[in-house]
């Protein structure tokens, strides 16, 4: 079984810190809850959404609250997964295993409602 | 953890969860039901947030069971400052690791749905936060936000279903409180899911006056009293009245207290009521009624027993300065702390929390003797029926502390005396009653014991008088005329003592007559004793003469004989007789 690579790991070669101040810059951030089918499709949906509509400016965390529990509260996370968008502002939660392509890009503004 | 492992010990019954909550714990027979959870619902404003914030802290600071409190509504500041004005520290708690606050905040807005979720992350939080501090108690304050929070109620209803599955394997004990729907327990039918304990809690108003009440709808494996007991939220917190449960089962002291007023002791019995009995003193306006119940305190108090009076019609002041005016000093019992008052406007709460005041007062206050002047006063506020419900709980509440306690009863003009409005003659132990008796263009007061349990009580009207010295009863008068009282009374004994002197002179004057008839018979007998005496001596006199005549012609006889040389037999019997003669007179 593929595993994805859990808590602030890079998946794209470039540092979070290296151009924060960035306006076209994108902090995802993706909890889940241990490497369940589940996450395991929610990061391959996720990865596949940003290569396509985000390549080269994404940056995602990807964060095991089984590992970390205490991570939960920061972002009031209840479901799993969950998506947040850190960056741009402002915040965006998106819920689910972001098998719904579509949702998911008005989840996180890249397509207008 | 051992908690975990309980199914595996033998059944030993439902263990329970102390809540630590006045009056919870005995309505429900010792708290909630142990690691498993329970359902608090009921509308906005019903105190489910503060119930289950109760739970937590009395946990943490009576049983010491830490506890985690996951808020889905307020925030851990709200929460800290809403309960700090009664007395509770969560900030001080959360130090000492007894207390975990969690704020879940969910904004629907921000949230897009795109495919499967569960909810581990609630999950992996609450199970955090019970590991983190080894909570025993947990409450979820309102797990219905949920449901608002999140678009897909299917899944939400399957991950309830399994947190409440967890929370029982976790072992804790937990409160979970729920808003009321329409027609159901719960807006969102969460009480399918929690089906062990529910509570369901109500807060209604009626007449303006409102009132808190609490029901357990169901209590899995365990009895538990099933009525709705009214509770009450003060600066103290939560307390549940479980009065009704005390039930029947009180001591009967045989004690006698006295009623203050010496004739109405001697109408008991002699020896005035039993001690933790309960007195109804009904009347109309005017009737004395406070009066007696002053005397009543006055007495408890001279003996150094504590007396509280719950006056609901007259401030202190105005009790003490009306009493002092019939002779009756309160003021120096209260400076002593002998006597308290609680004076109130019976609409100023409602029946439930004017009998939470009373109760409070009594255990706090612990008196020997209890004053309510007057009960029908709360017909203002509550029915009958509730009334007496009230009064039936607090009877019940002084009689376990063996309280004597006097009630007065206002009876209005339109209804029969013999009618205690309030409908609660059932459950005094005795009953005096006063009434206006009209006659002679005036009003005056009587005074009849209608029932005295276990006494053997005067049958008798007794007149009932106020005077500068307090309250008198005076028989009334009863003769052919029917009965007298007042001035009727006294013109009456007026008359009375008239005849009465006048029989007294007549029988002083027979009592003279025969006295002076039996000096002068007794004058008469010495009279006639000395007369008869002189003749007696006169007439003895002569017979003595005589025989000295007849001895001296005997002996001049013999003389003459033996002169004459008679015969010697002749001789002989001369001489007999002279010697017969001698012998003196036969008496």
């Amino acid at each position: 079984m593929k595993t994805i690579p859990t808590k602030r790991r890079v998946a794209n070669g470039r540092s979070p810190q290296a151009d924060s101040g960035d306006l076209d810059r994108w902090n995802l951030r993706l909890y889940v809850a241990g490497q369940t089918p589940r996450s395991l499709t929610a990061f391959k949906n996720l990865n596949d959404i940003c290569e396509e509509y985000l390549k080269g400016k994404y940056h995602i965390e990807v964060i095991d609250l089984m590992e970390n529990p205490t991570l939960a509260r920061g972002d009031q996370i209840l479901a799993v997964p969950t998506l947040v968008r850190q960056l741009p502002q402002p915040i965006r939660k998106i819920i689910g295993d972001l098998s719904n392509t579509e949702r998911v890009l008005v989840g996180l503004d890249i397509q207008p409602r | 953890m051992a908690r975990q492992n309980r199914n595996s010990k033998p059944l030993k019954g439902l263990q329970k969860d102390r809540t630590g909550i006045p009056g919870f714990d005995e309505i429900t027979g010792g708290g909630l039901p142990e690691g498993r959870p329970t359902l608090v619902c009921g509308s906005a404003g019903a105190g489910k947030t503060l119930f289950a914030m109760e739970f937590l802290v009395r946990g943490a600071m009576v049983f010491n069971e830490p506890g985690v409190f996951m808020s889905f509504e307020e925030t851990d500041e709200e929460l800290a400052t809403n309960v700090a004005s009664l007395g509770f520290d969560l900030t001080q708690l959360q130090a000492q690791k007894k207390l975990l606050l969690d704020y879940v905040f969910i904004e629907r807005s921000e949230i897009e749905e795109t495919g499967e979720y569960d909810l581990e992350g609630l999950f992996l939080r609450l199970g955090f936060a019970i590991d983190a501090i080894g909570a025993k108690r947990v409450v979820l304050d309102t797990l219905e936000a949920l449901f608002s929070a999140l678009p897909n109620e299917a899944i939400i209803r399957a991950e309830l279903r399994r947190l409440f599955r967890w929370l029982k394997d976790k072992g804790v004990t937990a409160v979970i409180t729920c808003e009321r729907g329409e027609g159901t327990l719960t807006r969102y039918g969460l009480e399918e899911y929690v089906a062990d304990c529910v509570i369901l809690l109500d807060h209604r108003v009626q007449n303006q006056v409102s009132t808190r009440r609490m029901r357990i709808v169901k209590y899995r494996g365990t009895s538990h009293g099933t009525n709705e007991y009214p509770f009450l939220i003060d600066e103290k917190g939560f307390s549940v009245l479980p009065i009704t449960s005390v039930g029947l089962s009180h001591d009967a002291s045989t004690e006698r207290i006295s009623s203050g007023v010496p004739r109405l002791d001697t109408m008991l019995d002699g020896k005035g009521f039993y001690r933790g009995s309960s007195i109804l003193v009904s009347g109309r306006a005017g009737t004395g009624k406070s009066t007696l119940a002053a005397h009543f305190v006055s007495a408890a108090c001279a003996r150094g027993e504590r007396g509280l009076v719950f006056a609901f019609e007259e401030s202190q002041a105005q009790i003490i300065r009306n009493m002092r005016s019939v002779g009756i000093e309160l003021e120096s019992y209260v400076k002593k702390g002998l006597l308290k008052f609680q004076n109130a406007r019976p609409s100023a709460w409602g029946l439930e929390l004017h009998l939470a005041l009373v109760h409070k007062s009594i255990i706090e206050f612990e008196p020997s003797v209890v004053v309510v002047d007057p009960i029908t006063n709360f017909l203002a506020v509550a029915d009958t029926i509730e009334t007496k419900a009230m009064l039936m709980r607090l009877i019940d509440l002084l009689k376990v502390n063996q309280t004597t306690a006097m009630f007065t009863s206002l009876t209005s003009a339109a209804n029969e005396l013999e009618d205690s409005e309030v409908g609660v003659s059932s459950l005094m132990d005795s009953w005096v009653l006063v009434k206006n008796i009209e006659s002679n263009g005036e009003r005056n007061r009587g005074l009849y014991i209608l029932k005295a349990r276990g006494t053997a009580h005067s049958n008798q009207v007794r007149e009932f008088v106020v005077t500068n010295h307090g309250i008198e009863l005076i028989d009334a008068y009863i003769g052919s005329d029917g009965v007298l009282m007042g001035s009727a009374r006294a013109s009456q004994l007026a008359r009375e003592r008239a005849a009465e002197l006048e029989r007294q002179q007549v029988s002083a004057r027979k009592d003279r007559e025969l006295r002076r008839k039996q000096e002068l018979y007794e004058a008469q007998l010495i009279a006639l004793k000395g007369q008869y005496e002189a003749e007696r001596d006169a007439i003895l006199r002569e017979l003595d003469e005589e025989h000295r005549r007849e001895r001296l012609v005997a002996d001049q006889r013999v003389e003459i004989a033996r002169l004459r040389q008679a015969d010697s037999a002749e001789v002989q019997m001369e001489e007999n007789g002279a010697r017969k003669a001698r012998k003196g007179p036969p008496r």
